[in-house]
Formats: structure tokens, C-alpha cells, sequence
């Protein structure tokens, strides 16, 4: 017991500092990727190329006055930041970087926590999210953060039923709620050799889902609870220094859970198939296995910065139109075709 | 968008376009593509902007043979729209016969319009290439005739210019 304790919580040390460091690279990719598409260069002044400039900011960042406006509610105020943090950090828990590991003659799972239902999980986390946006809008006691914080409840409502709808398609193909075992799931072939990923049996449940995440992070093109033009900041008009800090922060642990969820769920995982042919097992084959997860997940950040400087934003009734009119009605229908596939198949 | 409660549509989107993803993905295209485009920016302390001959930086008298050619007129200072340019003439024993006594440009009034370059007929001013101006007060930004000669070679790509295109 005492065991098991200290490993989870050697993972969850090592997760944390690895997810910190990722958002440092991540701000800083997404600064470079941007100056690029606009012909610029971006940062390129603070350490080797300019990787530094996140740590130069968050150091800023840091040092900056903490200012709560006077009418705010000031423990919803200090609360808000640290729910939104806390949710986007846990919900990384779940998804499974590897198989297991032999480390000092221990069989270590490559996850935190080994949930069986890790899917309910993570859809229970995502909508915990939308509680620190919409409680720092409210507190704030300013206009246009309350509207950024109810654009974004709207939004999460609208956009989390097609997220578990195209969920559901996956599951009924994996027959599981573990991520763990829809990861197995998916590390056979299909004739011709194509690997067995949900992008395939389910390319629909796929682009659903993706287009519901980007709502559910916040991201441009859906990115309503902080349009700058119209709302000034958003939900964290008010917030400034440490505070402001952590939604920044959150806002990209988001996205790097999401496209971590997004390869799971669908792009196979962690799966690494040709473990027998180059003669990997055990520990080489979990490295493997790893960096197989951590090229797809920077390959999935990369495609949402790039729909970031590609896509102007929705306008409010368009991202409506399209969540109620348009993703949940295709959502609902590829479940009922998948469900009636899987019901002929096993009566067959 | 909405006339009379109707919402009115461009019908002229085909079904393709309507589908959105494969427009996305043209996006992306192009998007990615800009990736690789040459940057524009000039990495300034390190590298500096070479200014085209027809750029207008800060206007300058033109020295030959180690007087100004500036005759004095008062023109430049005529046309001037933001009241930049003072002059005051004198009498010379050259064969000019009127020279500046004093000839001063206020570089914060200065809009770099070139009317003075424009107007003058001696070629006396004229538009430099040089744009890095800096001041620390008022005074120090009203340039006399010691800031404001500069020998002719160090103008003939201007003076070229101008006889080209004018």
C-alpha cells in the first residue's frame, strides 16, 4: 500500500514538471509558429533561439501585482484560477503514455491512475473545467468577463453532448471505458495492413470529436469566451500577475490533454506496432512506446496552433448553428449507423 | 444580416464549400506553406535597412566645393507645411551673391514630405537616406547648418535619382 503510494506519487511529480514544461515549449511554439505564418520571426532573443521567452514571461508573470477588482468576491475570485488549473492538470491522470515499465524490478504502469472508466473520467473533469471560466467571469464583477463566462457555459453545453455522442461510437467499437484496453484495441491491423485506429472505423466520430474539443479548450475558432475584439479579455478581464498566470496556463495544459485524449481515443495511442520486427520487449518497447505518444500528441498540438492561424473566429448564433443543428445531429447519426453495423456483425 | 426577419444566404457557396472541411484543409495549405516564406523581418541593432533612392529621411543641404549650394531663397521654407524651416539670408562675395547666414530645420516639426526638395531650384536640399533620428529635447531637434551640410558625394544616389525622375 505504502508502495504503491510512492510511485504514484513519484508519477504524478514527474507528470506535473513534464506538463510544465511542455506549456513553456508550447507557448513558445505557438509564439514561433505564429510569427511564421504571418512572415515574422517571433521570439528569438531570450536563450538559444529564443526558447526562453516563455520562462522570461511566466518570471514576469510572476512578479507582477495581484490585482482583485474592488466589488470583486474575492474567494470565488482566488478559487477560480486554481479550479481551472487543477481540473486541466487531473485530468491527465488517466491517459495511459505506455504500456508498463520494469523499473527496480517493479511492473510500473505508464499512467497514473489505472481507472476503468477512465473515459467518464475525463468527460467528468472536462465539464468541472467550464466551473473556473464561468466563476471567474461572474466574480469579477465586470461585464464583459461575466458574458465570457457565460458564452463559455453556453458553449460547453452545446458542445459536450456531441463530444460524448462521437465518445459513445468509440466505445461501442473498443467495448470498454478504459483507456488502456481502446488503446489495445487499436494497436491491431486492418486488411491492408492499415493500422486499426478509430480514425478509420469511425472518421466521423473523429472529426466531431475534434471540432468539440477545440470548443471545449477554448481554442480559436472557438475561442468566444475570450474574443478580444468584442470582450475585451474575456473571462480573465480582471485578473492579472500569478492568477492570470495559471489561466494561461491552463488554457494550454488543456490543449495538450485534449490532443493527448484526441490520440488515444483515436490515433492509436501510445500502440507501437512494430515492437516485434525491431526486436524491442520490455523496457525499450515502453520508450518506444512513449515516443510513438509523444510525436502524435505534438503533431495533434501542432495541427490545432496551425487551425489557430488559419480559422477567424465563429460568430455566436454560427457556433451555435453548428453545435445544436449541425455536430449533434451527425454525432447522433453515426451512432445509430455504428451501433447497427455492431448489432448485424455479431447476429451474422 | 437579417432584412425583414429573413435571413438572407449567399447561394453561391457549392456543396463542397458548405461541407467547410475541405475548405479548412485549403486553409491549412496555405497556411503551411507560409511557414517556409522568406520572413520580412529586419533583425534591426545587427542588421539595418538599406533605404532605396527613393526613400525620404531626413532632408539635408547639399555642400559642393565647401559652401552650400543653397542660395537663400526662402522657398523651401515658403512651401514648408509644418513650419519647419527657417531661414535667414546674407550677402556673399561668391557668385551667388545671397548665402544662409542661418539655416535651421526643426526635425520634430519635420514631416518628411520633401516639398522643400521639390520646390528648391539650386538642388540645395534635399530628401537623405538617413532615418535613425533621435533626440533627448526640444533644442537638441532644431538641426542648424552644422547638422544639415553634408558634401555632395555622400548624396549623388539622391541627386541621381531626382534627375531621373523629375
Amino acid at each position: 500500500m505504502f508502495e504503491t503510494a510512492i510511485i504514484a506519487g513519484a508519477k504524478i511529480v514527474l507528470t506535473l514538471i513534464t506538463l510544465l514544461t511542455l506549456v513553456v515549449l508550447t507557448v513558445y511554439t505557438e509564439r514561433r509558429v505564429s510569427a511564421f505564418v504571418q512572415d515574422r520571426v517571433g521570439p528569438n532573443r531570450v536563450g538559444p533561439k529564443g526558447l526562453l521567452q516563455a520562462v522570461a514571461d511566466v518570471v514576469k508573470l510572476l512578479m507582477k501585482e495581484d490585482i482583485v477588482p474592488k466589488n470583486a468576491n474575492k474567494p470565488i475570485h482566488d478559487l477560480a484560477p486554481m479550479i481551472s488549473i487543477g481540473v486541466a492538470m487531473s485530468t491527465f491522470a488517466v491517459i495511459p503514455i505506455g504500456s508498463t515499465m520494469t523499473l527496480f524490478g517493479r511492473q510500473i504502469d505508464m499512467m497514473i491512475a489505472d481507472v476503468n472508466i477512465g473515459i467518464l473520467y475525463i468527460l467528468a473533469l472536462t465539464s468541472m473545467g467550464v466551473y473556473g471560466i464561468t466563476l471567474a467571469g461572474w466574480s469579477s464583477n465586470n461585464k464583459y468577463s461575466l458574458l465570457g463566462g457565460l458564452r463559455s457555459s453556453a458553449q460547453l453545453i452545446s458542445y459536450e453532448l456531441s463530444m460524448g455522442v462521437s465518445i459513445i461510437g468509440v466505445l461501442l467499437i473498443s467495448g470498454s471505458l478504459e483507456l488502456d484496453e481502446i488503446v489495445g484495441k487499436q494497436a491491431a491491423t486492418l486488411w491492408g495492413g492499415i493500422p486499426a485506429w478509430n480514425v478509420f472505423l469511425q472518421p466521423v466520430a473523429f472529426v466531431t470529436f475534434v471540432v468539440a474539443a477545440f470548443a471545449e479548450t477554448n481554442r480559436l475558432p472557438f475561442d468566444l469566451p475570450e474574443a478580444e475584439p468584442e470582450l475585451v479579455g474575456g473571462y480573465h478581464t480582471e485578473y492579472s500577475g500569478l492568477k492570470f498566470g495559471l489561466f494561461m496556463l491552463s488554457e494550454y495544459v488543456n490543449m495538450i490533454v485534449a490532443s493527448a485524449i484526441i490520440v488515444t481515443l483515436f490515433l492509436g495511442g501510445y500502440a507501437f506496432p512494430w515492437g516485434e520486427q525491431f526486436g524491442l520487449s520490455g523496457n525499450s518497447l515502453a520508450v518506444a512506446e512513449v515516443l510513438t505518444f509523444c510525436v502524435k500528441t505534438g503533431l495533434v498540438m501542432f495541427f490545432i496552433i496551425m487551425i489557430r492561424w488559419t480559422l477567424p473566429r465563429f460568430r455566436y448564433d454560427q457556433l451555435m448553428r453548428l453545435g445544436w443543428k449541425v455536430m449533434l445531429p451527425i454525432a447522433l447519426a453515426n451512432l445509430v449507423v455504428t451501433a447497427s453495423i455492431l448489432a448485424l456483425m455479431n447476429w451474422a | 444580416m437579417s432584412q425583414n426577419g429573413k435571413m438572407i444566404r449567399k447561394e453561391d457557396l457549392s456543396f463542397w464549400q458548405r461541407i467547410y472541411i475541405p475548405e479548412i484543409l485549403k486553409g491549412l495549405r496555405l497556411t503551411f506553406m507560409a511557414l517556409f516564406r522568406r520572413k520580412i523581418t529586419i533583425q534591426y541593432p545587427e542588421k539595418r535597412f538599406t533605404p532605396p533612392d527613393s526613400f525620404r529621411g531626413r532632408p539635408v543641404l547639399v555642400e559642393e566645393n565647401g559652401v552650400e549650394r543653397c542660395v537663400a531663397c526662402g522657398l523651401c521654407s515658403r512651401v514648408c507645411p509644418a513650419l519647419a524651416i527657417e531661414v535667414q539670408a546674407n550677402e556673399t562675395a561668391l557668385e551667388k551673391e545671397r548665402y544662409p547666414e542661418k539655416f535651421e530645420i526643426n526635425m520634430v516639426r519635420c514631416i518628411f514630405c520633401g516639398f522643400c526638395e521639390e520646390v528648391c531650384p539650386e538642388e540645395a536640399i534635399i530628401m537623405s537616406k538617413e532615418y535613425e533620428l533621435v533626440f533627448e529635447s526640444q533644442e537638441e531637434a532644431v538641426f542648424g547648418k552644422d547638422k544639415l551640410l553634408v558634401p555632395i558625394e555622400k548624396v549623388r544616389d539622391r541627386l541621381e535619382f531626382l534627375h531621373k525622375h523629375r
